[in-house]
């Protein structure tokens, strides 16, 4: 079995071992991302020479004994992430010129723990987007069925993790940009409590909401790398100073007695009758573990999606300001005046869709209009997350599905923003509530993969990593691979 | 008709730390351009804000010291609005819920009677970069050293009358957070500068009339010019059948006058939303009492105990308070002399006052120290000189020859208070001068200072001047 098929623990295991050392865990990767990228486009940027002298200075460090948490295991990052010294784009023309003088905390963190950081993953432009089609580097496919969208925004990533570029991905999260891609190409994805990660060097879409998180092919990787990412960083005010759990230690854990809700509203109309079963399915295996499934009442989840596509646009707005043309990224050539400059910078170096929601945010913040949209969707918000509060006194965790469809074709729905931002309804509240959630692989509809979602309270991601992963030791749709990158 | 005129003061005030309000970056004056903005600063993607939490200690200060409220919990608001010298597109401010409410101080108006002026909110937020135009051709730099200073807007009420009263209220700032240490007021430097909203209506009526923002006054004389001219203009342009129109205006104080700026219509939206990147700020009650009990001595009550304590003339006691270096010294000073508290006010308002303004020192470069002025005025109290030597051994001390009874013995400057040695001048001059003497016999008084300028004369100015005056009396009369 190739190299590409092991997933980190099995690669920790390996180079534990000495059945093969960091180098040749990477060198076979980048082969295979050379021979199969052009198919799905999961990658803007290859760092193949900067990833092989990490990996010899990790096979070097475990020669001398000095082993991180990840040494010589290989990532890929979100290009929304910054990497000194390499092309951060965000997905944007915007910032296709832009190389970061500085590494954010998660990629800090990783390479600290050892890690090889292979290259950095495609994804909707400024993260705005659930199908990898707003990129300025063009959509990824699905490795399912090429001719499928992977989800978005972290479609990259998704998709690399599922075709085997690489046992694991960063990815991020803002209304569920991390379990939808996940959901959408057979891989798991998790995305931490509000504060749990720090976002410096993140390049924020929705600072309210943004969360970093991984996209892995098991839980016990998953809870691996949330073990080295997650924890106080004094350069985010709004990180938490919260102690970290072993996450890999309490993987083990018995989920006898976990009670787990199920949201009625998550199983009404607009969901896909195969996608609910197979969902309803999963729930009966995690009910055969020892959990228990009552119904939870969360009367105002409806108003999730039209919330966030008023709080996130609103903050995509502001944050988007800093992109003038004056200190970095595009700057548009022969300009009038400083006004030209601005318009024209912004106008060649932004895309479509985030136009739209600058558009959408700037409209939604105006005065006369402040309180009718963004005050009320902020009251609102906060009753979404009451609902769930009221919800984890009495369960665990909440599961659902994660997305209404398997993956839909690329180029259907580009066109329909409305029916796009749909796509995103079961995701979204734990990003208004602030709540870890993840998707784990839970079988197939038409052959294409689908995922369970299980939300947790506040800085309970073990509970969901631990559910996870029971789950995964009952069946194996999180090992299924697809047939063209086996 | 007459006018009233109404007045509001949005006062800037730099906090005087050392590292900016979110970023690391140092906050000292005058370093190259861009030599002193980080990546927050330059608004880098991905970075974030940090609030300095030295900030909040000195934005409490002041609340305490005018009196204010000090927000349990005030949020920081994003202000957006496109500029070069903005590097993130928005300003990072307090809107709905400032640090600071509720305040109040104390000037003394036209009449001498102490008049209230209400102080709106204090709210902290960070400066903006400078755009440079001058020196470069058909294009524009940009400085971000100063993105990201530390501010404290004050808002006045629109209590202010005059633009005499306006300097009153901006002078009681400007000492206030100087006392506190929390900035060093420096107008040239424009660590202290101001807004004024001006407007009129005619005595009597109850609303007020449209007001003008003039923008960015960084010295006491411009905003008194400023305000004086927007006062006229707007009372001319309502006397011609003309109505003033919200507006914001510079001042050019080359011209003397102010210019619109940008009219109401013009004004951004600036879309105020509460910064997601920073959470609220949240004092606890025990924190700011903390603060309280640290709080200096500040400018009324230090002036009210020169009174009752020193027994110091008030006005006196307001110039001596204006700053706290110039308290310090005369406090010290009067702490180690046996003269008189008064005495000392006099040298350090005058003397010392006048030296320091001809050399352009501050105090605390004074080349007396308030202990050696006390070594001085020690001598004049117990007759070792005369307080018109005095001046002359204040000088030669000023000058670097030593203490006063260094320059004293030096120059043998030491007064004659031997009484025979007083009459036996006195006999002299009055033989010297027969014809005087018998007119000062025949009743002309006045003489009298003639016979004491010829005793000063011969004693080179030594003699006590008080016995000369007694001696000669009793020599003349007999």
């Amino acid at each position: 079995m190739g190299l590409h098929t092991k997933t980190m623990s099995e690669l920790a295991a390996g180079l534990g071992s000495g059945d093969f050392t960091s180098v040749e865990v990477t060198q076979a990767l980048l082969d295979r991302i050379a021979g199969h990228d052009a198919k799905l486009n999961a990658l803007i940027t290859v760092t193949a020479e900067a990833a092989l002298t990490a990996a010899a200075q990790a096979d070097a460090d475990r020669a001398a004994g000095n082993i991180g948490a990840l040494n010589g295991l290989p990532i890929i990052h979100k290009d929304i992430f910054c990497t000194r010294g390499v092309k951060t784009s965000c997905g944007s023309k915007m910032l296709d010129n832009f190389v970061s003088p500085y590494d954010a905390t998660v990629v800090e963190r990783m390479a600290a723990a050892g890690a090889v950081v292979l290259g950095k993953a495609n994804m909707d432009e400024f993260a705005m987007g659930s199908s990898n089609e707003t990129s300025f580097y063009g959509p990824v496919h699905n490795p399912w069925d090429l001719e499928c969208s992977p989800g978005g925004s972290s479609g990259g990533s998704a998709a690399a993790v599922a075709a085997r570029f690489a046992p694991a991905a960063t990815a991020t999260d803002t209304g569920g940009s991390i379990r939808q891609p996940a959901a959408l190409t057979g891989t798991l994805g998790i995305k931490p409590t509000y504060g749990r990660v720090s976002r410096y060097g993140m390049i924020a879409f929705a600072s309210s909401l943004d969360q970093a998180g991984v996209i892995t092919r098991s839980a016990e990787d998953a809870a691996r790398l949330l073990g080295v990412m997650a924890g106080f960083d004094e350069r985010d005010s709004t990180c938490l100073d919260e102690p970290v759990p072993d996450y890999v230690g309490e993987l083990g854990n018995s989920i006898k007695g976990l009670k787990v809700g199920i949201v009625r509203q998550h199983f009404d109309e607009g969901l896909d009758a195969d996608c609910g079963m197979k969902v309803k399915e999963a729930i009966a295996v995690i009910e055969s573990l020892g959990a228990t499934a009552v119904e939870v009442d969360m009367p105002n989840i409806d108003y999730s999606v039209p919330t966030y596509y008023v709080v996130a646009p609103a903050e995509c707005s502001s944050n988007l300001s800093r992109f003038d043309g004056v200190r970095f990224g595009h700057r548009a050539e022969n300009v009038e005046d400083l006004f030209d400059l601005y318009c024209r910078s912004r106008g060649e170096g932004f895309g479509d869709e985030v136009k739209r929601r600058i558009m959408t945010g700037t409209y939604v913040l105006s005065a006369g209009y402040y309180d009718a949209y963004y005050l009320k969707a902020q009251q609102v918000r906060h009753l979404i997350a009451d609902d769930f509060k009221r919800a984890f006194e009495e369960v665990d965790v909440i599961a659902g599905p994660t997305t209404p469809t398997p993956a839909f074709r690329l180029g259907d729905k580009v066109d329909d923003p409305i029916t796009m931002y749909l796509n995103d309804i079961y995701t979204i509240g734990a990003n208004l509530g602030g709540f870890p959630a993840l998707s784990v692989p839970c079988g197939f509809v038409n052959d294409m993969p689908v995922g369970l979602h299980l939300v947790g309270h506040h800085f309970d991601e073990s509970a969901l990593l631990r559910c996870a992963h029971a789950y995964e030791q009952a069946t194996d749709w999180h090992t299924a691979c697809p047939e063209d990158f086996k | 008709m007459s006018w009233e005129v109404v007045i509001g003061l949005e006062i800037h005030a730099q906090l005087a730390t050392r590292s900016k309000i979110f970023s690391g970056a140092s906050t000292a004056y005058g370093a190259e351009p861009n030599t002193q903005a980080c990546l927050v600063d330059l608004g880098y993607p991905g970075m974030l804000p940090v609030l300095n939490k030295e900030v909040v200690h000195m934005a409490a200060m002041f609340g305490l010291a005018v009196n204010a409220t000090v927000a349990p919990r005030s949020v920081f608001a994003r202000k957006n609005y496109f500029y070069p010298d903005l590097p993130k597109g928005y300003q990072i401010s307090q809107y709905e819920l400032p640090i600071v409410e509720h305040g109040e101080l104390f000037i003394t108006d036209a009449d001498g009677n102490e008049k209230r002026i209400g102080i709106t909110r204090a709210h902290l937020e960070e400066d903006a970069g400078k755009s440079i135009h001058e020196g470069l051709d058909k294009s524009s730099g940009i400085d971000l050293n100063r993105a990201g200073t530390p501010l404290l807007e004050i808002v006045s009420e629109p209590d202010i009358r005059s633009a005499k009263e306006a300097i009153a209220y901006m002078r009681k700032i400007h000492t206030i957070v100087r006392y506190l240490g929390i900035s060093d007021g420096n107008m040239q430097e424009g660590s202290f500068r101001c807004d004024a909203n001006v407007s009129v209506r005619p005595t009597g009526q109850e609303e007020f009339g449209t007001r003008a923002e003039i923008k960015n006054l960084n010295s006491f004389r411009f905003v008194e010019k400023a305000i004086n001219f927007e006062i006229e203009r707007q009372i001319d342009l309502i006397e011609d059948g003309g109505e003033v129109v919200q507006e914001t205006r510079l001042y050019d104080s080359d011209k003397d006058e102010t210019r619109s700026m940008r009219s109401k219509e013009e004004a951004n939206d600036y879309r105020y939303f509460p910064d997601p990147d920073l959470l609220p700020v949240e004092i606890a009650a025990d924190y700011i009492e903390s603060i309280r009990a640290e709080l200096p001595e500040l400018p009324d009550a230090k002036q009210q105990r020169f009174v009752d304590e020193y027994d110091v003339k008030k006005d006196d006691a307001a110039i001596l308070t204006t700053s706290r270096p110039v308290a310090d010294y005369f406090e010290a000073a009067a702490k180690s002399t046996e003269a008189n508290a008064q005495t000392v006010a006099n040298w350090v308002v005058g003397d010392l006052s006048g030296a320091l303004n001809k050399d352009g020192l501050d105090i605390g470069d004074s080349k007396v120290s308030a202990e050696e002025l006390a070594g001085l005025l020690t001598r004049i109290h117990d007759n070792t000189i005369s307080g018109k030597i005095a001046k002359q051994v204040f000088e030669a001390m000023w000058a670097g020859e030593g203490s006063a009874d260094e320059v004293i013995e030096a120059k043998g400057l030491k007064q004659i208070t031997d009484s025979s040695a007083i009459e036996a001048v006195v006999d002299k001059v009055i033989e010297a001068n027969p014809g005087q003497v018998a007119e000062y016999k025949a009743g002309k008084d006045k003489l009298i200072g003639f016979f004491v300028g010829q005793v000063m004369k011969e004693t080179k100015g030594q003699a006590n001047p008080g016995q000369v005056n007694q001696i000669l009396k009793s020599k003349l009369s007999s």
